[in-house]
């Protein structure tokens, strides 16, 4: 039952500390669930991170869903997506029933100008931490630069990388062990 | 019975929208047109409302369009609704993976899909910075070079980089304090121009 709970507060944790969009997500989860909690793997972060976005479903939410069911089960997936989802409920229904000009307060918007700042900043540091990890020879290094750029440059959808870089990786492989 | 109606929607939205919150709002257009439920400009003013507060935007933006449809239930439903497809996919995905841990396929997969995720995560950095970092509209308008970068933000940047690297005591603090930190920063020197 503990465990449950445990579960449930790290990600309404993660869910209340999220500023902008699902990459916003990875420093929190980091501290969170991997460095204070020891759930995951750096390797694992990325696996759920990278298949969460292709999948249905909001990015966070499906990767809480991951990081649960991997500790408990089929229930600590829901209770980790519920978390999730807590503090979204619980600030929009209030913002929502009292103020709705909430975004047009100049405080608001400043602040947000400044949290996006620090956003970036805190991105740059996961993707360095995850780099040691995720980038281990330089085919890896030039899958990166090729999937950064045309990311930046393109509309392509990120299932397309998705997919395209497990493929990918199965043919680097079959070559490797064919050069042997 | 509304809530019903507002679950399916929802339930369509949870199942057919990928890649993040901003996906789903093509889906919220046509609920507009197809139900009356809410018009254009309301949604434009939820869209900037989930954009400023925390947790996942698309998870943000349900809550809120329950919440304007059908009050707390509402809210409630269309949360439950938007995440239900997800949620039950990833246990089955999760699942299959416990699996097949270890198939040399799978780990091959995964070998070419990380160092990808980590270009997408990186990228997402990259247009983070070309919005908060770069005055692009006040270059076109002005044409002087020192317009383009927003030096206050740079600044801003440095120091929280150099305290979050570099300087022992403070490496180790929790992020949602520099995030504090920011908007306060934002505030006091009004980042945003207004």
């Amino acid at each position: 039952m503990k465990e449950y709970l445990d579960l449930f507060i790290a990600f309404i944790k993660v869910g209340a500390m999220t500023f902008g969009g699902g990459y916003a997500m990875l420093p929190i989860l980091q501290r969170e669930v991997l460095e204070k909690r020891g759930w995951i793997t750096e390797a694992e972060m990325i696996d759920y991170y990278a298949m969460g976005q292709c999948l249905p479903g909001v990015i966070m939410v499906n990767t809480a869903v991951f990081v649960g069911q991997k500790r408990k089960g089929v229930p600590g997936g829901i209770i980790a997506a519920l978390g999730a989802v807590f503090p979204s409920l619980v600030i929009i229904v209030i913002i929502a029933a009292s103020l709705t000009a909430f975004s047009d307060v100049p405080a608001v918007r400043n602040a947000f100008a400044g949290i996006r700042i620090c956003v970036v900043v805190l991105i740059i540091n996961a993707v360095v931490k995850l780099w040691k990890t995720a980038i281990i020879d330089w085919k890896c290094a030039a899958i990166f630069a090729v999937v950064c750029g045309l990311s930046v440059f393109t509309d392509l959808s990120p299932v397309v990388f998705v997919i395209a870089a497990a493929v990918l990786g199965n043919v680097i492989k079959r070559l490797e062990a064919k050069a042997k | 019975m509304i809530l019903l109606h507002l679950f399916w929607e929802y339930f369509k939205i949870g199942l057919f929208a990928v890649g993040g919150g901003m996906a789903t709002l093509p889906f919220l257009y046509d609920v507009s047109d197809k139900t009356g439920w809410f018009t254009y400009t309301q949604l434009a003013d939820m869209i900037a409302v989930s954009e400023s507060t925390p947790g996942p935007i698309g998870i943000n933006m349900a809550t809120y369009v329950g919440y304007t449809v059908a009050g707390l239930p509402g809210a409630v439903t269309a949360t439950m609704a938007m995440i239900i497809p997800g949620v039950t996919i990833v246990l089955i995905v999760a699942r299959m993976l416990e699996k097949f841990q270890g198939n040399k396929y799978v780990d091959a997969a995964f070998y070419g899909l990380r160092p990808a995720s980590t270009g997408l995560i990186a990228a997402a950095g990259v247009l983070v910075i070309t919005i908060s970092l770069f005055n692009t509209e006040l270059y076109a308008a002005t044409g002087n070079l020192a317009d383009l970068v927003s030096w206050r933000g740079v600044l801003l940047a440095a120091v929280i980089w150099t305290l979050t690297n570099l300087v022992k005591p403070t490496k180790k603090l929790h992020p949602i304090l520099y995030i504090a930190v920011s908007a306060v920063v934002g505030v006091v020197f009004s980042f945003a121009g207004v």
